[in-house]
């Protein structure tokens, strides 16, 4: 028989004010085992857990429940002040009378009962608690981080910096991500090339960083601290070690009508490429779609030209096995497709672009060499539009846009319209928005610069349909602050797309077995307390793929996500939760229910001999649990038949017990 | 939409006034005590000006109906002052049509106790040339 103590929390007023916690400590007082049953005002206070400890001396309790707040909040507290009295941290029991009863209930007759209820179960359930033991895990001292953008650039640098290994698997043949194609950055004007390029060569030059570029993720298993990662390294057709990046190849390659994918495809690449001159690895990569040599067999010219003898027609994609220890998801986003939105005629007008391939039309190394002009005569355009939000804040339902907003268009379209008003003084620039919204450091200042000083015209109101008119675009819009339609003759309309996370995401996801949200962004493991954490041990979230966000708050992120990864890695041995399945083998009859249910492949099957009946041996196939990989979510035991699968902690008989103490 | 004409220039000058400070709160319209009587509000008048609808509002009544207050002026959080903006309208009509909407032979027949002269002197501001 247990001995048994319960601590009633006041929480200030946030229990007591409607629960009567004395009547609570009363009632349950009175329960089966319970030798001591008080209330106090903050049960996590210092002076509250000295309570405790100080009741389970004086009463010998061999089990605690304290009904307080949710034990997401302090199970952990209480667990350890009990284990300071030599009880096993497993025989606290908490029952949520905060967020389940008083922070949901109005009447306090009610919500006493309630709270009766629950501590009723908390203490049933203690007197099926086993003392459990936590094991320990050894930790590999490598990181992946998949995504070479700004993101995961950060993080790989910062880990780095820590002085730990760390991988960088990139799909493209680059790293540098979006942030490469931008031009200029808010709200201080830099050029995006000038910041970012010296990180890619750091993140390229770092003894502890290998950057695996052009390869993608293909498989995953493990568990924290000990991930097995399937890595693809795609075939570029030549030889990265032997390759000098000196770019004659891509001068001679006789195949020069490739969509350039760097500059939005608004003008050509050859078939052999390096995508942009500070590209790292700076190493030419071979468009098996478009080369004439691995399509026809006929060619050869850029094999004929290497004078390092680099290029591998029979190149193979290879697959590699690494191991790390914690992995960091940072696989960015690309803007939505505008094709969709008719009524702004991107499909159809030349000279309606997204703000993406604007960056691009006024990059120096773009396909204008920088000049503003339009896609369509190469005209200088003389009046531009912009349009806010094409696809942001729309309703759950929409199926051509997000419901979210995308954080950034607002104040990369300000930086568009003061760029073109300074360049070119002679161009009128409107915009026309929902709602500005700039929150930042000095973003709303940047704001008010481009209308007070750079005279760009904004406008409450949306757009609503774009023609070809001629040579121009005729943009049909509202003023909603004059209350007019207004017919504005445009030559170029610059379209504020939404962002979504990359489409490669979702798999990545699944293969990590992290959850995501309707978005397909990565959800956190608590929104405010672990936004860089995903709810599966040893996953870490960096960059957009969990949300919106501008260049600062990516580099922020990913220097806070870096920070996470090192805790992981410093440390020699990761202690496991010990409340995972186990399986008993004398019940299992080997249907592997077990194996299919469960989200972490922490179940695996093999023949066991068994003694059978007249002295013979039984070969049975039953199942066993790897407690390192095992998160305790339970599937398991829902899923199993025969009654074999428990969860330790949460065992089927512990859950009827509350239940019966529930429905007494 | 037209951004210049002289119109506009003579009323941006006259009135000192920078209308793209204008963040379009409506916190000037909230604070006048004139709103049931005027056809255009302090905000529209500032947006006006600066879409170069002078036209509009020189015909409108409301030029004559601002107290000339300034609570706009006092409220307005990005120093844009409105009610310079009306009353550098009033005065391009005024000195436009040359001649007074009040003289001083008018003053006796509205004088009373409660009146305050201070309102008088307002009034002869506004409505002479």
């Amino acid at each position: 028989m247990q001995r048994i103590g319960v601590f009633i929390c006041h929480c200030g007023t946030n229990i007591a004010g409607t629960v009567d916690v004395k009547a609570v400590a009363e009632a349950l007082g009175h329960e089966a085992g319970v030798v001591f049953s008080t209330e106090y005002q903050y049960m996590c206070s210092e002076s509250g857990q000295q309570l405790m400890r100080k009741a389970i001396r004086e009463h010998k309790l061999t089990g605690v429940v304290v009904c307080s707040c949710s034990p997401r909040m302090h199970e952990a507290t209480f667990r350890k002040a009990a284990s300071l009295e030599g009880i096993n941290p497993y025989m606290v029991e908490i029952a949520n009378i905060r967020e389940h009863v008083s922070w949901i209930h109005k009447d306090m007759k009610e919500a006493t009962e309630k709270a009766i209820i629950l501590g009723r179960a908390a203490i049933a359930k203690v007197h099926l608690n086993q003392p459990l033991q936590a094991g320990e895990s050894p930790v590999t001292k490598r990181a992946l981080v998949i995504g070479g953008g700004i993101a995961g650039i950060q993080t790989a640098l910062d880990i780095a910096e820590a002085g730990f290994e760390v991988d960088i698997v990139e799909k493209s043949p680059t790293i540098g991500g979006k942030m490469a194609q931008l031009d200029k950055t808010f709200p201080t004007l830099d050029c995006a090339a000038c910041i970012l390029t010296p990180k890619m060569v750091d993140a390229g030059q770092n003894e502890k960083i290998k950057i695996f570029a052009y390869s993608e993720v293909e498989a995953v298993k493990g568990y924290v601290g000990n991930f097995n990662v399937s890595i693809r390294r795609k075939a570029r057709y030549v030889d990265e070690t032997k390759c000098t990046g000196c770019g004659l190849c891509t001068e001679k390659c006789p195949q020069k009508k490739v969509p350039n994918e760097f500059n939005m495809g608004m003008n050509n690449r050859h078939a052999i490429y390096i995508p942009f001159a500070q590209a790292v690895p700076k190493v030419a990569t071979i468009d098996a779609d478009y080369c004439m040599m691995l399509k026809t067999g006929k060619c050869g010219i850029c094999s004929k030209v290497c004078g390092a003898g680099a290029i591998d027609y029979k190149q193979q994609d290879e697959v590699i096995e690494r191991q790390y220890g914690a992995i960091v998801a940072a696989t960015g986003f690309n803007p939505i497709d505008a094709k969709a939105y008719n009524e702004y005629g991107y499909a159809t007008c030349p000279d309606v672009v997204t703000s993406l391939e604007l960056e691009r039309l006024m990059n120096a190394a773009g396909p204008t060499n920088g000049t503003l002009l339009r896609p369509s005569d190469n005209e200088h355009p003389h009046t531009v539009v912009f349009v806010q939000c094409v696809g942001s804040r729309c309703t759950e339902t929409d199926e051509r846009g997000k419901p979210y907003c995308s954080k950034i268009c607002c104040m990369y379209t300000a930086k568009h319209a003061m760029l073109i008003r300074e360049k070119y003084p002679d161009t009128d620039v409107y915009v026309f928005y929902i709602d500005v919204r700039t929150p930042g450091k000095n973003f709303d200042e940047f704001y008010r610069r481009a209308v007070e000083q750079y005279g760009v015209h904004y406008i409450k109101g949306m757009v609503g349909k774009v023609t070809q008119n001629g040579k121009q675009l005729r943009v049909q819009a509202s003023d909603l602050l004059a209350g007019e339609q207004l017919h504005i003759d445009a030559d170029l309309v610059v379209l504020a797309t939404a962002i979504e996370p990359d489409k490669t995401a979702r798999s990545i996801a699944t293969m990590l077995t992290a959850s995501m949200d309707t978005n397909d962004f990565f959800t956190e493991a608590h929104p405010k307390l672990r936004p860089v954490e995903s709810p599966t041990a040893g996953i870490f979230l960096s960059g957009v793929c969990q949300g919106p966000k501008d260049i600062p708050e990516t580099v922020s992120q990913a220097s806070a996500c870096a920070a996470k990864v090192i805790g992981v890695l410093a440390k020699d041995k990761l202690t496991c939760n010990p409340c995972v399945a186990q399986s008993d083998e004398m019940l299992c009859n080997g249907c592997s229910s077990c194996e299919k249910v469960c989200p972490y492949g922490a179940i695996s099957y093999s023949d066991k001999e068994f003694r059978g009946p007249n002295r013979t041996t039984l070969i049975r196939r039953v199942a066993s649990v790897n407690p390192a990989v095992c998160q305790g979510c339970g599937a398991c035991t829902v899923a199993c038949p025969s009654g074999a699968m428990d969860l330790k902690g949460f065992s089927n008989k512990q859950i009827m017990a509350e239940v019966d103490a529930i429905c007494q | 939409m037209s951004h210049s004409n002289n119109a506009t220039e003579q009323v941006l000058r006259s009135s000192g006034v920078d209308v793209r400070k204008c963040m379009r709160c409506g916190k000037c319209t909230a604070t006048c005590p004139a709103f049931d009587e005027m056809e255009y509000h302090p905000h529209q008048f500032v947006y006006m000006v600066e879409k170069g609808e002078i036209e509009k509002l020189a015909a409108s009544p409301s030029i004559y109906k601002c107290l000339s207050c300034f609570a706009c002026v006092d409220r307005c959080p990005r120093g844009v002052e409105p009610a310079k903006v009306v009353e550098a309208v009033r005065l391009a009509v005024i000195r436009q049509q040359g001649q007074n909407h009040m003289k001083s032979d008018d003053i006796p027949a509205l004088l009373d106790e409660d009146m305050p002269q201070q309102l008088l002197v307002s009034a002869m501001r506004k409505y002479s040339k």
